[in-house]
């Protein structure tokens, strides 16, 4: 089981939706990918994003300016 | 230059979120495909001979807007489906080898669009 960081701090719609995604296509089955962002809309679609894709989200994190969320494919 | 954004982002939004997505260039929308082509269309209102274009990429800019050849890109690696017209491509001249043809997965007419948009559950005409 590998772990995946992908950075999208500063990107704006749709770049973290699509970077998520491109590491979970990439990703093996168990492997946890997170996501760091600071897109607004981002933290509320990715859910969303996992929720259609059947993928299990581990935990999100967020303080003021940054979330993190962490899913396992 | 909008309306191209708007096919994109959309795409990409839906490709990332575990749909099946193919878009059908037509018209004005396969000038893009030209190579070199991607950026150059104006801006479909408000263009106001370049100025208006002008304004809206710097602004992109500022809010770290992708480009469109990124936004391409992404659409192609996430499996992104591109048919483009070929009546267009008769009507105004567009040989094959002018159009990024690494994009494009197939040529054909309104039966091609159709046969892929018959089932769909989103369809669109930007």
């Amino acid at each position: 089981m590998a772990e995946i960081e992908i950075d999208t701090r500063g990107e704006t719609c749709p770049v973290p939706l699509v970077e998520c995604r491109k590491a979970l296509r990439k990703a093996e089955s168990g492997d946890e990918v997170t996501i760091l962002g600071t897109h607004p809309a981002s933290k509320k679609e990715i859910p969303m994003a996992c929720k259609a894709l059947g993928l299990e989200i581990i935990d999100i994190k967020e303080d003021d300016k940054e979330w993190k969320i962490k899913i396992r494919k | 230059m909008d309306k191209l954004y708007s096919a994109l982002i959309v795409g990409n939004g839906a490709l990332a979120m575990g749909m099946d997505v193919s878009m059908y260039f037509t018209f004005w929308g396969l000038q893009r495909l030209k190579k070199g082509g991607l950026e150059k269309g104006p801006l479909s209102k408000m263009h106001m001979l370049g100025l208006g274009k002008w304004m809206i990429k710097k602004r992109m800019k500022q809010a770290n807007v992708a480009s469109l050849e990124r936004l391409m890109n992404d659409y192609k690696e996430l499996g992104g489906k591109i048919l483009a017209c070929e009546m267009t491509m008769e009507i105004m001249g567009v040989k094959a080898d002018e159009l990024r043809s690494e994009w494009i997965d197939e040529y054909g007419a309104v039966g091609t669009y159709i046969n892929e948009a018959r089932d769909a559950q989103i369809t669109l005409f930007i």
